[in-house]
């Protein structure tokens, strides 16, 4: 036992080869290798994206982003105009019907409805038809709208609204729960009614989590292919009309055309596929810049 | 909504009115300006008795300490009186609270309405995460204030009166956030004053700070108590015998029947009776830290 005055010993502060110190380097080692294994994919993913559809959009831009689809798939050249179109429409449309939907859904189920039976009814309701497979949403709508009032891109609309509905609900929830319960105490200590703590405390906190959540499932709309094919028809030249007449989309061209047994139909296909990406990058790009110009004016 | 009679609260306005404690003639202040009676009010949280007999009065202009252990009950009844009891699901009062004489729990009474009349500063700080400005505009605006001048006025007039203008006049626009702990109580102070209301009741307001902190916020409380009513629960009996000019005891009892341990008002009287002649032998033990 060293006492007070006793020459201080050498002392290391080192690190000493322990089984703790090797199994903390053993765990960061196994981390660092799960992160490479989960961007390899993505890497591969984009490279092959950008060397295979890069040429083929630039070859001819901006002809590809802007010209019709070539009405004879085995014809080489451009375009992809109408189906960026039928994209924008399909996925602006089912933004705009399931956003509102599924944040005042959200609303209800987290501010109102809690653990009610209702509540709980309708919050498994929404985790079952996040399992519903796209197609099956497609057939829906099909049945529901397309048969009556033929393809449109109001069909598609609405068969990605109903896939996108439960991700927007499910996102927002998880959000409103993130809210403190502090600040709503602090908004209705001030005398705030209900709706009013709601609109002016809770949502503009959960604003930047519920934008994120909408995103995702915009992107995964975006992408979705299945659920459009009975609803928007085909069609290969611009139909800027939500409601009439057939219309097409870039997953939808992807899908023809990488099936094609023809080069000039596949080569359309890997360019449509990076713009859809791109588009869905900037959409993103976009969306974030705004929601933190938001933040920031808070 | 609550009755007319209510929208023009009587306050005795000239300053400094009654600053110490000890010259309150007993008998005469009793009656004469409670503002708050409670009559055996109890408190259920489902099935459990949190709170019960409570029965004691709350004055005008002065500031009421609520001391005692953990799960005596205290802030359970300090939220009684301005219904934030309400938003916790299962939440039940019984016994009365008349407020101006109207039953706080009635079936004509409002709860926004009674919230906007008796304010509340929290435990921690919780000033909303927007500019300091926006935070002081909130309660004037969802009280229909529109006009921006008017807003500029509240805000200054709050700030200063929460003794915060000085340090912040600069940084109006800035995140309240980025404040200290110290600064965002008072800012919460200065939100809460905002929207004019009669009684301020703060939970352990200064539990979060330091002994710096804490000292500008009791030295704030001396001076609101001039325009408003205050009621504060406190951990920290120096601070109650510091600022307040009525102190009631809480304990937590072991309830027979439940199995579980029920808050109860043992003793409340002027502080300085309080703490220099208690007249319950538990109140003696807890203020001289031999219980607690």
């Amino acid at each position: 036992m060293r006492h007070p005055g006793d020459p201080i010993l050498a002392i290391s502060l080192e690190p000493k080869l322990s089984w703790r110190t090797i199994k903390s380097f053993v765990m960061s080692g196994l981390m660092i290798a799960a992160f490479v294994a989960i961007t390899i994919p993505l890497v591969l993913i984009i490279y092959s994206l950008v060397a295979r559809g890069a040429p083929v959009a630039l070859k001819a831009f901006p002809d590809f982003f802007t010209a019709a689809i070539p009405i004879v798939s085995r014809r080489s050249g451009p375009g992809m105009g109408p189906a960026i179109v039928g994209t924008l429409l399909c996925t602006g449309g089912a933004t705009l019907i399931a956003v509102p939907l599924g944040i005042l859904g959200a609303v209800y189920l987290h501010e109102y409805g809690k653990m009610s039976a209702f509540a709980r009814l309708v919050r498994f309701m929404a985790m079952v038809m996040t399992g519903v497979p796209s197609i099956v949403m497609g057939l829906f709508v099909y049945v529901l709208w397309t048969m009556r009032f033929g393809y449109s891109a109001f069909g598609g609309a609405l068969a990605l609204a109903c896939l996108m509905l439960p991700i927007v609900i499910g996102a927002t929830e998880q959000m409103l729960r993130l809210v403190p319960d502090h600040m709503r105490e602090a908004a209705y200590a001030l005398g705030a009614t209900k709706s009013r703590v709601i609109l002016t405390v809770v949502l503009p906190a959960a604003l930047p989590g519920i934008l994120s959540g909408c995103l995702l499932a915009v992107a995964r709309a975006a992408g979705e292919t299945a659920p459009l094919l009975f609803t928007i028809g085909a069609a290969t030249a611009y139909n800027p009309h939500l409601f009439e007449n057939a219309n097409t989309a870039l997953s939808v061209q992807i899908f023809g055309n990488a099936t094609s047994s023809f080069a000039a139909a596949q080569e359309r296909a890997w360019g449509a596929a990076l713009t859809l990406v791109v588009l869905t990058f900037l959409l993103t790009l976009v969306a974030r810049i705004v929601a933190a110009r938001f933040a920031a004016k808070r | 909504m609550l009755q007319t009679a209510l929208t023009e609260p009587t306050r005795p306005s000239q300053p400094g009115y009654r600053d110490s404690a000890s010259d309150i003639p007993m008998a005469a202040a009793t009656e004469a300006h409670a503002l708050f009676v409670l009559d055996k009010l109890e408190v259920f949280y489902g099935s459990f008795r949190a709170v019960r007999d409570v029965t004691l009065q709350i004055h005008a202009n002065e500031i009421t300490a609520f001391i005692g252990p953990s799960g005596c009950g205290k802030t359970t009844v300090l939220r009684c009186l301005n219904r934030m009891n309400d938003l916790i699901p299962g939440a039940r009062v019984g016994g009365t609270i008349a407020y101006h004489g109207i039953d706080l729990y009635g079936d004509e009474v409002s709860a926004t309405e009674v919230r906007r009349r008796i304010g509340m500063v929290f435990q921690k700080p919780n000033p909303f995460p927007k500019s300091i400005y926006e935070n002081i505009a909130y309660g004037p605006r969802i009280n229909g204030v529109r006009d921006r001048g008017k807003l500029d006025q509240i805000v200054e007039k709050s700030l200063r009166a929460a003794a915060l203008w000085d340090e912040v006049k600069d940084r109006l626009h800035g995140s309240a956030l980025a404040m200290s702990g110290g600064q965002q109580q008072r800012l919460c102070i200065a939100r809460t004053i905002a929207v004019e209301p009669e009684v301020v009741l703060m939970d352990e307001p200064c539990s979060a700070l330091d002994p710096i902190a804490t000292a500008r916020i009791e030295e704030l409380m001396r001076e609101l108590k001039r325009t408003y009513t205050i009621v504060i629960v406190t951990h920290n009996m120096q601070q109650a015998a510091r600022v307040s000019d009525r102190t009631a005891f809480f304990t937590a009892e072991l309830d027979p029947k439940a199995e579980r341990r029920t808050g109860v008002l043992v003793e409340y009287d002027t502080t300085s009776r309080i703490f220099s002649n208690p007249r319950d032998e538990r109140t003696e033990n807890y203020i001289t830290g031999r219980f607690g």
